[in-house]
């Protein structure tokens, strides 16, 4: 009985979205090689870039470590069925919460501020998240262009909050003052240091090991516990959700202030971590990044990870390639972002169907009847 | 019955003296088989309708009309057989060439935008210009004729939003005709109707007769068969098992042969005992979303070991009520007891029911009864998944739910006996019995069960049954909506049937036959008589 | 006098920002009617003010860069086309995937063609940009406050994406109202299943109309790179597609209440900018940024049915299959 165009699991989770990374890079190689540059020769330099030195790994890794959070936070509203656009917006709003603490209160010691900041960052976060939520879980109004509304909502807000009111005063740019030097995130050099490795100085920091740590807690929830449960069945099946008792809109408002709070977490690398003050568009497309992010990991942590490692790489890969290829420069990234995106996301139909076709004639039976 | 029976027929009443074509039936099929995938939706179904007739075309849920209905209206194409059009081949890959035959349908649903006009949904797709106002001024003056000849009056100016279900089928029809159709066909037409309103349906078709018409009426309601149709064309499991005058037969003839002298499942079982009431209900009323009522003032008691049966024609409420005592739809009026509670005031959702001990079976396996994409094990656990046995605190425990879920595929003989398999990949059988004995695993007192064996293969219906009664015999009440009769009469030991959202009666089983019932689910109150 | 003619300044200001704005939501409109969300509108608008200026500049026609332009836009409507409609994907993705992608491939061609960091070169050359057109005796009328400053700088001296936005506004009324298209555009985002029983394809609707909504975007992205400003920067559209999105959904997805929307917008746009540092009586210094977050807030409280309540065609973001 197994439907037409249905994959075997490892196919669906990992030869599909390989797949589909190799096609973006194929087009990608295509655009570069219209702009007069080798192909090859700009991957090897993006690899080289990217992963080749300490400095490339560490870059490749600070970058990695927004998209963690941001993909996470799409992936835990995407189990509950819905769209979150607005991670962008609620990493900006998440990472005010993390950037108050840390002006505040900065001159508490280290392990006094974190905590404060890491819920401040995702009560920020969720609180954000929360008016798109209550307004499609009891009045019905669609979650994709609330979030969109809240996205340009939140840059007014923080543009007006930098430009008026957090502004270091006698400054003519929008940011406010550094943080005291307590509040900083440690450095992956200075961690590294102290169990006597060398690392080279690079914007990572310890919010790495909190995106990874939110990577295990978002699988334990979903996978693990009761509410995750309730989530993917209410995500999958809504129908079967209210069938077992379990109240869709509670989860809608569950999932997204979780989804809030993850993509909150994006202050702790950036602000805390690598830029020490608050700033004008800070998560500078970090949140749509999660999107490509979550689509292309589907939706599981560990996919997560290594997807937001490989745009990690292809940022800071992308930033290299602009210095030895001028004519070429760190948008192309975006390309291939968007490429992913569509790929993965839009026209999976496009490459499932034939690729199912292919298991049904060579493959073994996928399912029993 | 054969290819002959339908064609030799039946003269049209209206012959307009061209020779031999006139002699053509309107409508002829001719070995029309369909299958999808592994199921044989038609087998060389053949019959014809002649022009100024109107020929019923009969059967139960799942017997293979609609898939017929489509192939002649080119949304499905058939795998073999021809379709005659007065008597010339015709060969319909569309809607658009079913209408060039001269075919016009109106759906169950009807086929129609809601927020346009009357006027505006009949030229859809024959607007006669780019321009609009043109064709809109002669189609108005057509369809102010059509009215008048056809009694067919609706305000062309209207919203279908805002016209009664009657007028909007009224708007279909409309629609058909004035693309010049010779040949309607109508699925279900009444499934919504208020019976006042059927009843002028029935007129309209009347005068359509008489202005030679062709006319196939799809249902699965004994009566209106017997008050409209000139002949009538028997489905069942796909194939044709009768073709009769309508004259020379009666209902009871029709039931018979619609459901078929097919093996009474005969599970042994000794008489019930019915012990106290354990769940009750009275007055209960459910309205669907558009407010209309469903179930009606429906009132009676489920007592601890007996199965009490709800048989019903599909759509005249039992879906609803069973959905509303599950905890799935709110009530709009009634009382539903159990266990010294009362749970429409109380709100009560599924969770809190079920805690109380009324476990739900479904109707729609897939639709609600399970995830999909989930493996059998996160099925197994569906609605209990915040039981205590299946973790502690906040965390589920994979070893509990894996032990659990292979628990049940051992008791309830699910193959394959893996629980990382996902439940799509299980036939359904298998994924009925994997339901079923998720909730009979927590013991409840209370049991609704709706379709228990739709889409399961015979050896699990057996199976399944067995289980049931094992049940009852253990003190339990069981409530099974079916709209199988062999099942109801297999399990039950008091039958209610519904009709129209009310109870119309109830047998106990001894009195209960199958005539019996089949009239009461057709809307004939009391016993005997047709 | 002295408001009279700040008045007149702030309605020639908000013509200008709410030409592109218009010119978008219509095109959204189309699509959005024949039921597939059109959240591509950014990208393709970008795509096509790169196309426009790059085209332009080379040849110094703005005439071959608007068709450029439309070439552009049409090109990832088909894309968004084909993986909406063809195969059934996530319109919202689709749209966003396209929109991400754009962002990043103007930049990138630029910076290979022109080597100007992403920009397209300066559009100064006579041809090479939409200029205004100053009707006849508007420099006269220019004078005379009263009505004469209305006429030279509201009518005259637009230019002629303008006037063609302008227009647009009946015109798709009327084809959504009037014509046997319209008709039929409207039906397939209600009711598809209809529009299939009637024997018409639905596919075939759809494609028009994100092929329409393709070539007013290619419009929209000409206006802001050769019109309202003289070459491609980058992320030019800075958001206007989702302006234009929420002005379409603000306008009930109905063309004149969409004109009205646009306006609205622009004139908070507009307003925004005069105000700027300006104390007012009673209030103070509104800060700019709550007049420009307006249109989202006011968007967001009509979805929750606060204000009013806009109803999207009904069968909007599902693809179409014959099975219910």
């Amino acid at each position: 009985m197994s439907a037409p165009g249905k994959l075997p699991r490892w196919a669906e989770l990992g030869l599909l979205p390989v797949i589909n990374l190799v096609v973006a890079l194929l087009i990608s190689g295509v655009v570069i090689k219209l702009l007069g540059e080798s192909p090859v020769a700009a991957f090897k330099l993006m690899a080289a870039g990217s992963v080749g030195t300490q400095e490339g790994i560490g870059y490749t890794l600070y970058y990695a470590t927004n998209f963690i959070f941001t993909g996470l936070a799409v992936a835990v509203a995407s189990h509950a069925g819905l769209f979150n656009i607005g991670a962008e917006g609620q990493a900006y709003i998440g990472g005010l919460g993390t950037g108050l603490v840390c002006l505040w209160l900065g001159a508490w010691p280290f392990w006094a501020v974190l905590p404060l900041a890491v819920l401040a960052g995702a009560g920020f976060g969720a609180a954000w998240a929360f008016i798109p939520a209550y307004l499609q879980a009891k009045r019905g109004s669609h979650i994709v262009i609330t979030t969109i509304m809240f996205n340009f909502i939140a840059a007014s807000l923080m543009t007006y909050l930098l430009v008026n009111v957090l502004i270091k005063p006698g400054q003519q740019s929008p940011e406010s003052r550094e943080f005291a030097v307590n509040a900083w995130m440690p450095s992956a050099t200075d961690v590294l240091a102290r169990v006597g490795v060398t690392f080279a100085a690079t914007p990572l920091n310890l919010a790495f090991g909190f995106a990874l740590g939110a990577a295990v807690l978002v699988w334990l929830f979903v996978w693990r516990t009761r509410w995750g449960y309730a989530l993917r069945v209410a995500g999958e099946n809504p129908a079967a959700a209210v069938y077992a008792g379990i109240a869709p809109p509670r989860v809608i408002i569950g999932a997204m202030l979780l989804s809030g709070a993850l993509a909150g977490g994006l202050g702790l690398n950036e602000l805390m971590g690598s830029q020490h003050r608050i700033l004008m568009d800070f998560p500078s497309g970090a949140g749509f990044v999660g999107i490509a992010v979550a689509l292309m990991g589907r939706n599981h942590p560990a996919g997560i990870i290594v997807a937001a490692v490989l745009f990690g790489a292809l940022y800071q890969g992308g930033s290299q390639l602009s210095f030895d290829m001028p004519k070429i420069n760190r948008d192309m990234v975006v390309v291939i972002q968007g490429l992913v995106i569509l790929l993965c996301g839009a026209m999976e139909n496009v490459f499932k169907a034939p690729l199912a076709a292919l298991f049904a004639k060579f493959g073994a039976k996928p399912g029993v009847g | 019955m054969s290819d002959e029976a339908g064609s030799a027929t039946a003269p049209g009443r209206n012959s307009d003296g061209a020779a031999g074509a006139a002699r053509a039936p309107a409508l002829e099929l001719r070995a029309i088989d369909k299958r999808f995938g592994a199921v044989h939706a038609n087998r060389a179904i053949s019959f014809a309708v002649a022009a100024g007739s109107i020929h019923g075309l009969i059967g139960e849920n799942g017997a293979g009309k609609s898939t017929l209905m489509n192939i002649i209206y080119g949304f499905h194409r058939a795998d073999a057989g021809e379709i005659l059009v007065h008597g010339r081949k015709v060969d319909i890959t569309s809607p658009q060439g079913a209408i060039a035959a001269g075919i016009g349908m109106v759906h169950q649903h009807f086929m129609l935008v809601e927020n346009f006009t009357v006027l505006e949904n009949v030229v859809l797709g024959v607007e006669g210009g780019a321009l609009l106002a043109g064709g809109l001024t002669a189609a108005r003056r057509e369809l102010e004729k059509l009215a008048r000849d056809y009694g067919l009056e609706v305000p062309l100016d209207s919203m279908i939003s805002e016209l009664s279900v009657g007028l909007q089928q009224r708007v279909e029809i409309l629609k058909a005709l004035y693309r010049r159709a010779e040949i309607l066909i109508l699925d279900e037409p009444t499934a919504v109707l208020t019976p006042q309103e059927a009843d002028q349906l029935f007129k309209m078709l009347g005068r359509l007769r008489e202005q030679g018409k062709a006319i196939i009426l799809v249902t699965h309601k004994l009566r209106e068969i017997m008050a409209i149709t000139d002949r009538v064309t028997v489905m069942r499991q796909g194939a044709v098992v009768a073709e009769v005058m309508t004259k020379k037969t009666s209902p009871r003839g029709l039931a018979e042969k619609m459901v078929g002298r097919a093996v009474l499942l005969q599970v042994d079982k000794c008489p019930a005992t019915p012990g106290v009431a354990l769940l009750s209900v009275t007055d209960l009323e459910v309205r669907d979303r558009l407010g209309v009522p469903r179930v009606k003032g429906v009132s009676f008691e489920l007592r601890a070991g007996e199965i009490v049966g709800v048989a019903g024609v599909a759509g005249n409420g039992q879906s609803e009520l069973l959905e509303a005592l599950a905890g799935i739809r709110e009530p709009s009026r009634g009382e539903i007891r159990l266990g010294g509670r009362e749970l429409v005031r109380e709100q009560l959702d599924a969770r809190a029911r079920r805690a109380l001990g009324l476990a739900h079976v479904p109707e729609d396996r897939l639709r609600m009864g399970v995830v999909a994409s989930f493996s059998a094990e996160a099925n197994a656990m569906l609605g209990y998944h915040d039981r205590p046995r299946y973790g502690r605190g906040l965390f589920l425990d994979g070893a509990a739910s894996l032990a659990g879920c292979e628990a049940k595929m051992k008791e309830f003989d699910v193959r394959p006996a893996q629980p990382a398999l996902r439940i799509s990949a299980f036939s359904g059988g298998n994924q009925q019995k994997l339901v079923l004995a998720r909730e009979i695993d927590a013991d409840p007192s209370v049991l609704l069960i709706g379709q228990p064996t739709r889409g399961v293969d015979i050896g699990a219906i057996e199976f399944i049954h067995r289980r049931l009664i094992a049940l009852r015999d253990a003190g339990k009440a069981l409530l099974v909506v079916s709209v199988e009769l062999d099942e109801i009469l297999g399990l039950a030991d008091r039958i209610l049937v519904m009709n129209g959202g009310e109870i119309i009666g109830e047998l106990a089983r001894a009195e209960a036959t199958e005539e019996k019932i089949g009239l009461m689910m057709a809307g004939v109150r009391g016993e005997g008589g047709a | 006098m002295e408001t009279y003619t700040l008045i007149v300044l702030l309605l020639a200001a908000t013509i200008r920002v709410a030409t592109p704005l218009l010119l978008a939501a219509i095109a959204g409109l189309f699509s959005e009617r024949a039921g597939v969300i059109d959240l591509g509108l950014e990208g393709k608008m970008l795509g096509a003010a790169f196309a426009a200026a790059a085209v332009s500049a080379t040849t110094g026609s703005v005439w071959f860069g608007l068709g450029a332009g439309i070439a552009t836009a049409v090109f990832l409507a088909l894309l968004i086309g084909f993986a909406c409609i063809t195969h059934k994907g996530n319109q919202v993705v689709a749209g966003m995937a396209v929109t991400i992608m754009v962002v990043g491939l103007g930049p990138t061609l630029g910076l290979a063609w022109f080597g100007l960091g992403g920009q397209t070169p300066q559009l100064d050359g006579a041809g090479q940009r939409f200029t205004g057109i100053a009707w006849p005796g508007a420099a006269a009328a220019k004078e005379m406050p009263f009505p004469g400053l209305l006429y030279s700088e509201l009518l005259s001296g637009q230019n002629l994406i303008v006037y063609f936005a302008a227009a647009l506004v009946p015109l798709s009324a009327w084809i959504f109202y009037r014509t046997r298209f319209g008709l039929r555009l409207r039906a397939v985002g209600e009711n598809p299943h209809a529009v299939d029983t009637a024997g018409i394809s639905v596919n075939g609707l759809r494609y028009q109309a994100v092929i329409i909504s393709g070539v007013l975007c290619g419009v929209a992205g000409t206006y802001l790179s050769t019109a309202a400003s003289s070459g491609f920067v980058r992320d030019m559209t800075a958001g206007k597609g989702y302006l234009a999105l929420a002005a379409l959904i603000f306008g009930k997805w109905k063309p004149v209440p969409t004109l009205g929307a646009c306006l609205l917008f622009a004139f908070t746009d507009a307003l925004a900018t005069r105000l700027q540092g300006v104390a007012l009586p009673v209030v103070g210094v509104i800060p700019v940024q709550f007049i420009l977050a307006l249109p989202y807030v006011l968007t967001v409280l009509l979805l929750a049915g606060f204000v009013g309540k806009a109803v999207a065609p009904r069968a909007i973001g599902v693809p179409y299959s014959k099975e219910k």
